[in-house]
């Protein structure tokens, strides 16, 4: 299996503040990547650097081995970088189908004078974009409210409607923030278990970013742990759980000093 | 009867023949003196308020950027065609259409420098730079000899029904198909999340130079119409308190909603006309208006609703078991 991602010694600076330093790591294809570490370490602004919201101060960010650092996050997602958010960024006044038409509309080929005097291209892809759109809702149980707005859906609703929307633009990579924030016991287990299904379903490369332990450690293949900025440990969830400096950064000064 | 107009709304022959109908009537008008001229002015300013109020809801409703600058493409509409129809073209029938085409692309070049400062200014920022916009306009007009300066410009009286009919239709079906289109969907986005409209693919920054440079099109087209309506524009036609007036009309139609901006306009203009006797006084029941808005119905009377009718068929709800 190649890397599908890769990071290598990226630091990203805000004036004084340093959030990742020197940080690197890779994802191989196909891999469910659990990405961990107390808070403050870095792992939301890793995900921004990765999507192009932040340009990072030093370092390469390589996605297919092209370099993506830098490049604007319209592009990125396009390439095939989708991701949902920590705290949720929906479309709150438009449908739960229109919020997934918006990410499937890359994927539509028409032009603007085809939309503008409606010629019969735009009406076929737009048909095509409802008919997908509702194919993803389905299996995330949101098909019949299709119809409501995005911002009416309870909160557990929510979170995957922006699963769904990540993966209308056909990504090979899923970035997931803290998909479980917010639900209970229950819920986590059944989350492990469709992020799984999505995984070989849409063949879709997941890293994740997570709290609930369980969901990492059974879930994930992969693990990186990061701590103030950097990469503190790598490796499978095993690995990871028998690190001394993991242990460490979590429970805090009981490693051998 | 609500049952029969929703089941019309759903033919697709209904709003064609409205506008064919809608059309041919004002022909008529033309012809026969079925209104007045006074009446005829008002119903034509009616339709130029559709218009203006139409093309700013594209960035102030859809985009949901706060642009008080529309006067200023209004403006520019109406001196570049009163130029066209004053000193380059012959008295034709294509005399009109010819000139409000040009005024409407005039306006579209000059907006689209303000599409790429919206790129990295937004919300209150964006909205000053508009202002400052709108002052810049009136200025350079005040200081252009070959304009008239302050002292403004005659053009010939050329606006009548049937051409306003046709520009205000053209302009809704235009942006309805624009709106209902992907192209639409990412200037909805960008008013949504901009970041998560960004995550999500959408190009942002052809999205804002689409919705700027079609909306300064068709405020241009309106200024166009309203310099060959009423033989005579100068700079301060297209002042401050013109562009309050389009963003009235928009907020109290509803943003967002193609529907609300015909409502708007209509109410707007009647309101004016019916409280003509009280004079400057207007100008006080027009910010009442406004504040009033704000504090109890922020979005507006239609605000991020359609009418059935103004949805593209593709977009209609199904109703359940159908």
């Amino acid at each position: 299996m190649s890397a599908l991602l890769e990071v290598d010694r990226l630091t990203k600076r805000f004036g004084g503040l340093c959030a990742i330093s020197g940080c690197g790591f890779s994802v191989r294809e196909g891999d469910a990547h659990g990405i961990i570490g107390p808070n403050g370490a870095g792992k939301t602004t890793l995900f921004n650097l990765v999507t192009g919201i932040y340009r990072p101060t030093e370092g390469t960010i390589r996605f297919r081995g092209k370099h993506i650092a830098g490049m604007r996050p319209g592009k990125i997602a396009l390439m095939g970088i989708g991701r949902t958010f920590q705290n949720i960024r929906l479309c709150t006044n438009l449908t739960v189908l229109d919020n997934v038409r918006i990410a499937f509309d890359s994927r539509l080929c028409y032009s603007l004078p085809e939309a503008v005097f409606r010629l019969p291209r735009l009406e076929r892809e737009e048909r095509r974009s409802i008919v997908g759109s509702m194919g993803l809702l389905e299996p995330f149980g949101l098909a019949e409210h299709a119809n409501e707005l995005a911002g009416d859906l309870p909160y557990g609703s929510q979170r995957r409607l922006e699963i769904a929307r990540a993966l209308a633009l056909k990504p090979s990579l899923l970035l997931l923030d803290e998909p479980a924030a917010g639900l209970n016991t229950g819920e986590t287990a059944a989350l492990t278990e469709f992020l799984r299904w999505v995984r070989n379903h849409f063949q879709v490369t997941i890293v994740l970013i997570e709290h609930h332990m369980h969901l990492v450690m059974n879930l994930c293949d992969r693990i990186t742990v990061l701590d103030f900025g950097q990469t503190i440990a790598e490796g499978t969830p095993a690995e990871v759980r028998a690190n001394p400096r993991v242990i460490d950064a979590y429970l805090g000064g009981t490693g051998e000093e | 009867m609500k049952e029969f107009l929703h089941a019309a709304a759903r033919c697709r022959w209904a709003l064609p023949a409205l506008v064919v109908l809608g059309f041919a009537f004002c022909l008529a008008c033309e012809f026969f003196p079925i209104f007045n001229d006074y009446s005829k002015v008002v119903l034509i300013t009616i339709g130029i308020n559709i218009i203006l109020c139409a093309s700013l809801n594209l960035v102030n409703g859809y985009m949901g950027e706060f642009s008080v600058g529309h006067a200023g493409f209004m403006s520019l509409g109406a001196y570049a065609s009163a130029v066209m129809a004053v000193n380059w073209l012959p008295s034709t029938p294509m005399e009109l259409p010819l000139a409000v085409v040009f005024g409407g692309t005039v306006a579209a070049v000059i907006g689209l420098p303000l599409a790429l400062i919206s790129f990295n200014t937004r919300g209150d920022y964006l909205a000053i730079i508009t202002l400052a916009f709108l002052m810049i306009v009136k200025s350079a007009f005040e200081n252009i000899a070959y304009v008239g300066g302050p002292r403004g410009m005659t053009p010939p009286v050329l606006t009548n029904m049937p051409w306003t009919f046709f520009w205000v239709v053209l302009t809704l079906w235009v942006i309805r198909n624009l709106v209902y289109s992907r192209f639409g969907r990412a200037i909805i986005a960008i008013r949504e999340d901009e970041i998560a409209a960004n995550a999500m693919g959408v190009r942002t920054r052809e999205a804002k130079i689409l919705a700027f440079v079609v909306s300064s099109f068709f405020g241009g087209v309106a200024g166009a119409l309203y310099a060959q309506l009423n033989f005579f524009i100068d700079p301060r036609s297209f002042d401050i308190v013109k562009s309050t007036e389009i963003l009235v009309m928009v907020y109290l139609g509803g943003i967002a909603s193609l529907f609300g901006s015909v409502l708007g306009a209509v109410i707007f203009t009647v309101l004016m006309q019916v409280l003509q006797p009280i004079g400057t006084w207007r100008m006080v029941i027009l910010p009442l208006i406004l504040v009033l808005l704000m504090l109890f119905r922020p979005r507006g009377i239609m605000g991020l609703r359609e009418l059935t009718w103004f949805l593209p068929r593709r977009e209609l709800k199904k109703e359940p078991g159908q």
